[in-house]
């Protein structure tokens, strides 16, 4: 373990975020919050309902407009006024062609197939040629155990089907880090063993993620680092052992005990 | 029993060489089918750019397409043709001349076509402004989160999937303006209903000539109509039991 944790100081930092403050209204709901991904990280993000815990990963790659702080990705600050809005529209967006975006409802595109949704953002955003990409998009959904529904629309396949689609279409565009919002939430309970395998699988291979969620044993598994948010700040983090172990906060302790 | 001597007399009329009338009515359809088409896809474009301008524009221009659909949906269609027709002509002929150039005579088909498509476009930007809106949000997002600039979320995701909310009132709009081509008539313009007319008036035979002219209306109606079907079926092709 020693030696692994210095292998982990020489890799690059893959997500940076600091200070991160975000208010809807006069509702502040992320009250300046950090966090550092090195590349091959994965970090997970806990909290109860109305935590901040998806408003900020949505932060990082800007679907939600921050108020304050500093995010970087792969090493490059997102510029940013200092109301916290975006500037440079070029430069967010080719950012965001190296997240991958993995959503609680799935959000394919509902009037393509699957391999149409898969290369779309390689054909069209990322100039690949068509065959290349098809070919890439094939490979992706075999993984993903899906190779026999290329050609499906998405409102005919299961809940499980449909995030596994969306978690290839988020790798066809080869990014460098991957979010997930919630990714097993809108999920019958029978579907979530499915999409989490997948996860777990790209885990196991050295994928940076950051990944909120619900399931306190996946996240236990497969973090190197745990965040727990209350109210919107950082309450408790640290190695999984650590956080799950043995929490030192009332309020992580509470949490644990009521999501069992 | 006149009743077999009225039917020939009235195919007689319609026959398509003269004194048959047929070839009149046929380019009375021809024009009618020529300005509605024009003005549906001024109106379409008219209406795409004022769709989008509503819901993601600056407060000057959603002021501006609110002035714009409010005025043209509460003017009846005759004075906006008359207004647009007679005083926007004059107006350029009086600008054209001040500036020192001849006057221009606007073509029937090319005014019409203006007219209408202004018209049209005040109404399919609300039909496409509620389509828009109906738009799953999540779908919008991804099409964001992985990079895609505005424009290209619009043409390729957005468009696409408001097409199915679209469909049935861009389909009202189509058979509107195919009957909205008789107002051209006021301004002189051989459309078909205006060619009836003159046949009507000229053989006296009022019934088989505006007849004529509803069965052609009708008949372009039920084409259109398994146009638009297809068009429907295709757009809802990835949902589920046809529709959204």
């Amino acid at each position: 373990m020693f030696d692994d944790k210095i292998a982990k100081a020489q890799r690059p930092v893959a997500i940076k975020v600091e200070g991160l403050r975000k208010s809807f209204g006069s509702h502040e709901v992320l009250k300046g919050v950090s966090l550092t991904a090195r590349t091959g990280d994965v970090v997970a993000i806990i909290g109860g309902s109305g935590s901040g815990k998806s408003t900020m990963l949505r932060c990082i790659n800007f679907l939600e407009t921050p108020s304050g702080g500093l995010i970087e990705i792969g090493g490059e600050a997102v510029a940013m006024n200092a109301t916290g809005a975006p500037t440079d529209r070029r430069q967010l967006e080719r950012l965001r062609q190296s997240l991958g975006m993995v959503f609680q409802s799935f959000n394919l595109w509902t009037h393509m197939t699957v391999l149409e949704n898969l290369i779309e953002v390689p054909v069209h955003v990322l100039k690949t040629p068509r065959a290349q990409a098809i070919e890439t998009a094939r490979a992706l959904l075999a993984r993903v155990g899906l190779a026999e529904k290329e050609n499906a629309y998405p409102a005919f396949m299961s809940g499980g089907q449909q995030q596994r689609a969306a978690i290839a279409r988020a790798l066809a565009i080869g990014p460098k880090a991957m979010l997930f919002d919630e990714p097993t939430s809108a999920l019958d309970p029978e579907l979530v063993g499915e999409v989490l395998a997948v996860i777990r699988a790209l885990a196991d291979e050295g994928r940076t993620m950051i990944l909120v969620t619900h399931e306190m044993k996946f996240a236990r598994e497969v973090a190197d680092h745990v965040i727990y948010l209350h109210n919107g700040v950082i309450e408790e983090e640290g190695p999984p052992s650590a956080v799950f172990g043995a929490p030192q906060s009332a309020r992580l302790k509470q949490f644990l005990s009521s999501v069992g | 029993m006149a009743d077999g001597s009225a039917l020939s007399a009235s195919l007689d009329l319609l026959a398509y060489s003269p004194p048959g009338w047929g070839a009149n009515l046929l380019r009375g359809l021809g024009n009618t089918v020529l300005i509605a088409l024009g003005a549906y896809g001024v109106g379409m474009f008219l209406g795409t750019l004022g769709a989008f301008g509503k819901l993601y524009g600056g407060p000057l221009m959603r002021d501006l397409l609110g002035l714009y659909t409010t005025m043209v949906r509460a003017i009846p269609e005759l004075v906006l043709i008359l207004i647009l027709y007679f005083a926007v002509t004059d107006l350029v002929n009086q600008a054209l001349l001040a500036m020192g150039y001849d006057r221009i005579q606007i073509s029937g088909v090319a005014a019409g076509i203006m007219v209408l498509g202004v018209v049209q476009g005040a109404y399919a930007t609300e039909v496409l402004r509620g389509a828009i809106q109906s738009v799953p949000a999540g779908q919008i997002e991804a099409a964001r989160a992985m990079g895609m600039s505005p424009l290209l979320v619009a043409r390729r995701i957005t468009l696409p999937l408001m097409l199915p909310a679209a469909i049935p009132g861009m389909a009202n709009l189509w058979m509107i303006v195919t009957k909205d081509t008789a107002l051209l008539a006021v301004v002189g313009f051989n459309e078909l209903v205006q060619e009836s007319r003159q046949a009507a008036g000229t053989t006296k035979a009022f019934f088989t000539f505006f007849m004529a002219a509803g069965v052609l209306f009708l008949c372009m109606s039920l084409v259109s109509n398994q146009i638009f079907a297809r068009i429907e079926a295709w757009a809802n092709k990835g949902n589920k039991r046809g529709g959204i």
